[in-house]
């Protein structure tokens, strides 16, 4: 039981971590960005992270059921947030011709 | 338990090849790939049906929304040149998540949790009994995007046709 336990530790030790490097990796991503595209695929990473966090809470805490039914709504709101933004970037691309963050001067798009 | 760590560094490999790809397509293709790799992790924490929508939604439709979005705006996307600077800025990445996910992994937490149990409660109870206005905000979401993907390319498509009559 003990050896069990300690097993344990570990993955949660190690989920933990991905859990947080992946956030960060996202959150650079989002605000070291140039590209509206690269800013959309920044968001997705961290909400990979978001989801990875709520599966191991729910798998910790013995609520699967629970858990899977929070990472479908994740997914969900995702898919429309990022189906939303890419037709927003595809327009801005038609009104100004870029994707660079630093040439767009106007909220036209 | 082995496994489990090999996969999920696996995943943070995914999402740093995703940041430090100077190709926006080879980007996108890293984040599918990190997508499949969560829901490899979903499978192995118990949660297939989870794992089944990240692999079909993340890692498939949104892979192709994205892919069609850089097809669409190729010619702008991204200045040449840029693909070196990119290498140049990220080539300290790898170490940083390196340490920091070795610093992370040491850290001591409380030993008092609660192992998994077993998925007693079932998906279908919790899903339409306990979480039933989380459905109700699922479809409003899903109108919502549809919504404002239709209003967008409509907006569009009139503003073009008007420029064709002013011509």
């Amino acid at each position: 039981m003990p050896e069990l336990r300690g097993n344990m530790m570990n993955l949660f030790s190690a989920s933990i971590s991905v859990i947080v490097l992946v956030l960060g990796l996202g959150l650079y991503c989002v605000l070291s960005a140039g590209n509206v595209i690269r800013i959309l695929i920044g968001v997705e990473l961290m909400t990979k992270a978001a989801t990875l966090a709520i599966i191991l809470a729910g798998y910790l805490a013995g609520r699967m059921a629970l858990a899977q039914c929070l990472a479908i709504t994740l997914i969900v709101v995702e898919v429309a947030v990022i189906a939303v933004a890419s037709g927003i970037a595809v327009g801005i691309f038609k009104s100004n011709g870029t994707l660079d963050t630093s040439e767009l001067k106007t909220l036209k798009g | 338990m082995y496994l489990d760590i090999v996969i999920l560094i696996l995943m943070v490999v995914g999402a740093l090849w995703t940041v430090m790809a100077a190709d926006l397509l080879k980007s996108a293709i890293g984040l599918a790939v990190t997508s499949a790799i969560l829901a490899v992790i979903m499978f192995r924490f118990t949660a297939p049906l989870a794992a089944v929508f990240e692999l079909s939604v993340c890692a498939g439709l949104i892979t192709v929304v994205f892919i069609s979005v850089i097809s669409l705006t190729r010619p702008g996307a991204e200045k040449t040149g840029q693909a070196a600077k990119r290498f140049g800025r990220y080539i300290l990445l790898p170490l940083i998540v390196l340490i920091a996910g070795l610093a992370l992994f040491m850290i001591k937490y409380p030993s008092d949790l609660s192992l998994a149990k077993s998925a007693a409660t079932d998906m279908r109870s919790v899903l339409w009994g306990e979480r039933t206005l989380d459905l109700f905000g699922q479809v409003v979401v899903l109108l919502a995007g549809i919504f404002g993907v239709v209003v967008l390319f409509k907006e569009r498509k009139k503003k073009e046709d008007g420029d064709q009559k002013k011509v």
